[in-house]
């Protein structure tokens, strides 16, 4: 074989290496979850195969014993006026910041900017005793508005593209008679689509996936999100991999899903939202 | 800071264009006010719940508060003094050696992956999808599929013994062997965004750099020393911050698959415990707020060494 052969096969190897590393934790979790507590019982290795391929008993108790559904509506609700909230306020930020020149501009976008340098980890010992005050702890609004306060990245992606629209878009609107609002809702609004849909999803995944959160601002147990639910499993489910292994395939599904129909924006949106 | 607010040229388009010479009065008033209306609840909830905590934070830190009780009194730099005497709760920073050293591992690898995949490979966006989706899996899930992997008799043993490696010993039961199994747990789930943050960034390189550079002789270790590395620099030195402050602030990982047992405690899942277990919210704010100046610290010496970095925000 000739040197660059070599280094072909190599290159090659590498890949496939990586992509077992990635994918064997999964799969074994994947298999876990198809066998019966008997088949778990005789312990019969991680790799072995589920003598019923089609077993899906487990599915069914972590979905239901798991509450499951109840996750899942507690997450969608979250999500749905988190992001909603976070496109509408991001982009109006950015539009202010962008198309008008006003006193304090500067201390405006400096104070943005140096907050997305405090990392949330750090402040959630006081942030705590602020949410609490507004009696906002272990509701589904805690975790929705510190979701929607603490998001500087959206406004970024926000600005980069409200720059790009010409501001004659807006002029000649004005001409025309349309306050700033209008201009705003009719104009910029829908031209912002891209940007819209960066952070729908880069926020989505976020919020989807976060546990530090809810786990701190809501502790009942019917108020679960799919992190903490899945969280739970740890008690009752102790030594039952196979049903703790099917729960947290039921939660990395939906990603799995949305990943493989989406995947250009996800690595675009991820490009963006990190760099910006 | 300065350099990152000022306006950097904006070669598309004008600043936003000049108004309407003199307006009446009451218009020009309302002008004024627009901006403001927009920025209200931005600003509002920026406040709340950031910069009010923060500054919260510094005051509990000065105090013995328990977070519950109306009564607290002042006691200096008590907190600060406990918290770098008391070993066993400065101990929790040698914790984050390992996952420091881990996103090392994770960089390179990052790079590596993302020079290889940005040339012709056949199966690419195969590979780019599956070195990327760890990334977007729910860490709740993650910790559980690896206490499964490292379970005696989980899927790492049984993987060892297929190449007739028998090891009898408990991954996550000796500090140094739990830390090390947490960490690579950790290049598992964030590689993958170090890769593609590299990956657009050699894409966004023209191509005709590495033609001409073929030109010259140049080989696969030149192009990357002299194109790829110098071209995607503002996002490497990006990596290397995220990747220090998510180090010391790791929380995920080892509080759902340890809960910090076996010297597993990280900086995060201890101050979590002070203030919601121990109730000493004054304690756990300076320990936060070390925390935060670490992580400034870090990222005011990383803008002096890299100044060129492009910000082009306003």
């Amino acid at each position: 074989m000739s040197r660059s052969g070599i280094a072909r096969t190599l290159t090659y190897l590498s890949l496939v290496v990586a992509s077992v590393v990635v994918l064997l934790p999964l799969l074994v979790v994947q298999l876990t979850s198809l066998k019966s507590e008997k088949e778990m019982a005789n312990d019969s290795g991680a790799l072995q195969l589920p003598d019923d391929l089609l077993n899906f008993d487990n599915y069914v108790t972590a979905f239901q014993d798991g509450r499951m559904l109840s996750a899942f509506g507690n997450t969608a609700f979250i999500l749905l006026f988190s992001v909603t909230a976070t496109v509408i306020i991001g982009s109006m930020a950015a539009y202010a910041i962008d198309r008008y020149t006003f006193r304090f501009r500067k201390l405006v976008v400096a104070l943005f900017l140096v907050a997305t340098l405090v990392p949330g980890v750090t402040t959630q010992v006081a942030t705590f005793q602020i949410v609490d005050s507004f009696g906002m702890f272990d509701s589904r609004w805690a975790p929705i508005v510190l979701y929607m306060g603490t998001d500087i990245v959206s406004i970024y992606i926000f600005l980069q593209f409200v720059r790009s629209i010409p501001v004659s878009l807006d002029e000649s609107a004005r001409l025309d008679g349309a306050s700033a609002f209008t201009i705003y809702r009719k104009i910029i609004l829908p031209l912002l689509k891209p940007a819209i849909a960066t952070v729908v999803i880069v926020k989505g995944i976020t919020v989807y996936n976060d546990f530090y959160i809810p786990f701190l601002y809501m502790p009942s147990e019917d108020l679960g999100v799919i992190s903490t639910s899945l969280f739970r499993f740890k008690g009752p489910f102790g030594a039952h991999w196979e049903t703790i292994a099917a729960g947290a395939i039921l939660v990395i599904l939906p990603t799995l899903l949305v990943f493989l129909f989406l995947q250009r924006y996800i690595y675009n949106g991820f490009t963006r939202g990190a760099t910006k | 800071m300065t350099d990152t607010t000022e306006k950097a040229a904006r070669p598309k388009e004008a600043a936003p264009a000049a108004r309407p010479a003199r307006a009446p009065r009451r218009l020009r008033l309302r002008r004024g006010l627009t901006p403001w209306l927009f920025l209200a609840a931005p600003l509002v909830l920026l406040i709340t719940f950031t910069y009010a905590p923060v500054a919260n934070m510094v005051a509990y830190s000065f105090t013995d508060w328990d977070g519950v009780s109306p009564e607290l009194s002042y006691t200096g730099a008590e907190n600060y003094v406990e918290l770098f005497t008391r070993p066993e709760l400065f101990e929790v920073f040698f914790v984050s050696g390992y996952y420091l050293a881990a996103s090392v591992i994770q960089i390179v690898a990052a790079l590596y992956f993302a020079t290889v995949l940005s040339f012709n490979v056949r199966f690419r966006n195969f590979f780019k999808g599956i070195l990327f989706f760890p990334y977007l899996i729910n860490g709740v899930a993650i910790g559980f599929v690896f206490l499964y992997f490292f379970q005696d008799g989980g899927t790492l043993d049984s993987v060892l013994s297929l190449f007739g490696v028998h090891s009898d010993r408990a991954w996550l039961g000796t500090p140094v062997s739990a830390n090390v199994s947490l960490a690579g747990v950790s290049v598992w789930r964030y590689m993958g965004l170090n890769f593609v943050l590299f990956l657009g960034a050699i894409q966004s390189i023209p191509g005709e750099l590495y033609e001409a550079a073929e030109l010259d002789g140049a080989n696969r270790w030149h192009q990357f020393r002299y194109i790829i590395a110098p071209g995607i620099r503002p996002v490497l030195s990006l990596t290397v911050i995220l990747s220090i402050s998510g180090s010391l602030s790791a929380f995920e990982v080892p509080f759902i698959m340890t809960g910090g047992a076996t010297g597993t405690e990280t900086f995060v899942i201890q101050t979590v415990k002070l203030a919601f277990q121990f109730n000493k919210t004054g304690l756990a704010s300076a320990a936060a707020v070390v925390l935060l100046l670490i992580i400034l610290a870090v990222t005011w010496v990383q803008r002096r060494l890299v100044p060129d970095d492009k910000v082009d925000l306003v």
